[in-house]
């Protein structure tokens, strides 16, 4: 026999409960959405409105209409791929290392790396700052790909060590028998073994890189070299009363629809990830 | 998992892993590796080569500005030893903006731990809905901060959905709250989306780490008469007490790193009143270009993060469970 320490409570409560706290958590996604699809006279209407009527698709014409939003988009996807495929290969490399080798300074030299986990991004800013400037990489696509990898480093490389040391060594061992040199058992063994390891870091990495917004806010200044984030913020501006929510919001459904669907396909994998690497929440 | 691996984790040592007993650590599958000479040297280069110029050099280099008046051209920067920290204690901005940030601290760390833990327990066990409320509970999570923050100042707005809620709606204000316009009631704001935007997270670490509470361990205590609270005091929080630690050390060291709701849903104002201690740094540094100073301001607050991750790891460590609550 057995039962939950919760079996006691009647399920119909647990239910009601639940239900009351999950659309707490989902109200506002849905005002979100629904303002995307109002004109400007009926963003704040009493009572608020969740049905948008009249609904339009105005705003998501304009977001898209407006100078270069096409570019920020386009923008966001490069450096999110390309920061994702560079610290996956790099890192992918160090983890191979450590998990496969014995060296002198192994562990003296992963221990520095998991500096990265415990260092906030933020208290680099100021130095980071000043050497994307001596790099002449201020303003730049690259900029944001050097520093987006190097944020990245630590975490991959302690998820993938995990996934590689959980491979047995034995099948290492003989393909190293039959010549085969490390790069190859790295290339041919390793990497398609920590499928789902790969997995993992990089759709975590992915995301941070495409919703990231200190550094691109700190390092770019030309539309040509800005991303979604800050293209929102621009809509948003600064002030309170002359903000067009629906544009602001339009552009917000946009980036994050995205995210949700990856988010919603590979739940599995955000799920190791949180429970096998300490992810930054 | 231990104690020992999630303090070791946060400190110093290699296999650190979230405390979650379905994971299984990776040292022990540890095998004796093979010795090669240069080779794993030519696999880690890269990675340390650009992590060495990335992340190293410039934590040396914050602690380094710090002792600077630092200006963009580098012949008129002058050392001035541990002026930007004498400047900082008696600045009287600056202890608003640390207090804020305390502030936020505590009142998200704590709503974050019972409510996450409280939904953890409810979806605990395995039915149909389960999967989708994790899914609803987790959706903040992966939502980026930028949006999310907008989305916040957009309902916390004079007309907003929060004022027709409370007043209109539930009759408790009289609807028409400035939220963002005064310091205190911006700081809830602020706080509202912490906790909206973390529940989900901690929720996941516990769902996770309830999966290792021995079930024979509760029934037996049931058998034994003991009540739901006492079953879950006695059973179930040593059983997670790893998770807890490491949800509240990460919390903490979160908390203090509030940057960007702040810097979008009232960008430290009015008049600087809900600056916390990262809206102050970046202001000072790319505002004022005082990038000495911004950095006294940054290691200040590194260090003060660490000592309490260090405090946090001590007490948890002795009292390990026993007795606590």
């Amino acid at each position: 026999m057995r039962r939950s320490r919760w079996a006691a409570l009647p399920a119909a409560a647990r239910i009601i409960l639940l239900s009351v706290g999950a659309i707490i958590m989902i109200i506002p996604f849905l005002y979100m959405v629904s303002t995307s699809f109002k004109t400007a006279t009926y963003v704040f209407t009493t009572p608020p409105e969740f049905i948008p009527d009249p609904a339009t698709t105005a705003n998501y014409e304009q977001a898209f209409s407006t100078g270069d939003f096409g570019r920020y988009f386009l923008n966001s996807l490069i450096v999110a791929t390309i920061s994702t495929a560079i610290s996956l290969l790099v890192s992918s490399m160090m983890a191979y290392a450590f998990a496969r080798f014995t060296f002198r300074g192994k562990e003296a030299i992963f221990r520095v790396l998991l500096l990265g986990l415990m260092i906030p991004a933020i208290m680099l800013i100021i130095p980071q700052f000043i050497l994307a400037k001596n790099l002449h990489l201020l303003d730049s696509l690259g900029g944001l790909i050097l520093f987006y990898v190097a944020g990245s480093l630590s975490l991959n490389t302690f998820l993938l060590r995990g996934f590689f040391e959980s491979i047995p060594a034995e099948l290492d061992q003989a393909m190293q028998v039959d010549g085969a040199g490390a790069w190859r058992r790295y290339w041919r063994l390793a990497l398609p073994l920590a499928k789902p390891g790969l997995a993992t870091a990089t759709i975590f990495t992915f995301l941070a890189c495409w919703d990231e917004f200190t550094l691109a806010l700190t390092l770019t200044n030309s539309p040509e070299n800005q991303t979604l984030p800050i293209a929102i913020r621009l809509f948003a501006g600064s002030g309170n009363n002359a903000v067009q929510w629906g544009l602001v919001f339009a552009a917000s459904v946009i980036a994050v629809v995205p995210v949700i669907i990856v988010f919603l396909v590979f739940q599995r994998y955000f799920v190791q990830g949180l429970t096998s690497g300490a992810i930054k929440g | 998992m231990t104690i020992t691996t999630l303090g070791e984790s946060l400190g110093t040592d290699a296999a650190g892993q979230v405390p979650v007993a379905s994971v299984p650590p990776a040292r022990q599958r540890r095998r004796s590796a093979t010795r090669a000479g240069i080779v794993p040297y030519l696999f880690i280069a890269p990675g340390l080569a650009l992590f060495a110029l990335t992340v190293l050099y410039p934590t040396f280099q914050a602690f380094q500005l710090s002792f600077f008046d630092w200006k963009l051209v580098a012949s008129a920067s002058k050392f001035i030893g541990l002026d930007n920290y004498v400047r900082a204690f008696q600045d009287d901005h600056f202890w608003l903006s640390l207090s804020n940030s305390g502030i936020y601290m505590v009142l998200t760390v704590v709503p974050q731990i019972v409510i996450g833990l409280a939904i953890a327990l409810l979806l605990a066990r395995k039915s149909p809905t389960q999967p989708l409320f994790r899914v609803l509970f987790y959706l903040p999570v992966v939502t980026s901060w930028v949006v999310v923050s907008l989305l916040f100042r957009f309902l916390f707005s004079d007309d907003g959905l929060i004022n027709f809620t409370l007043g209109d709606f539930l009759h408790l204000t009289d609807g028409s709250t400035p939220w963002l316009a005064d310091r205190w009631t911006a700081l809830l704001a602020i706080c509202a989306l912490g906790v909206w935007k973390g529940i989900g997270w901690s929720m996941m670490i516990f769902l996770a780490a309830l999966q290792g509470v021995p079930t024979a361990l509760l029934e037996a205590a049931e058998m034994d008469g003991a009540n739901r609270w006492q079953r879950f005091r006695a059973v179930t929080v040593p059983a997670i007490w790893p998770a807890l630690l490491f949800v509240t050390v990460m919390l903490v060291i979160g908390g203090f790193n509030v940057f960007v709701s702040v810097y979008l849903m009232t960008g430290g104002g009015p008049a600087g009143r809900t600056d916390v201690l990262l809206t102050y740094m970046y202001s000072q540094a790319f505002e004022n270009l005082d990038f000495g100073y911004g950095s006294a301001i940054a290691v200040l607050l590194t260090i003060i993060v660490f000592v309490l991750s260090v405090v946090q790891l001590r007490v948890f460590r002795d009292r390990n469970g026993e007795g606590a609550l």
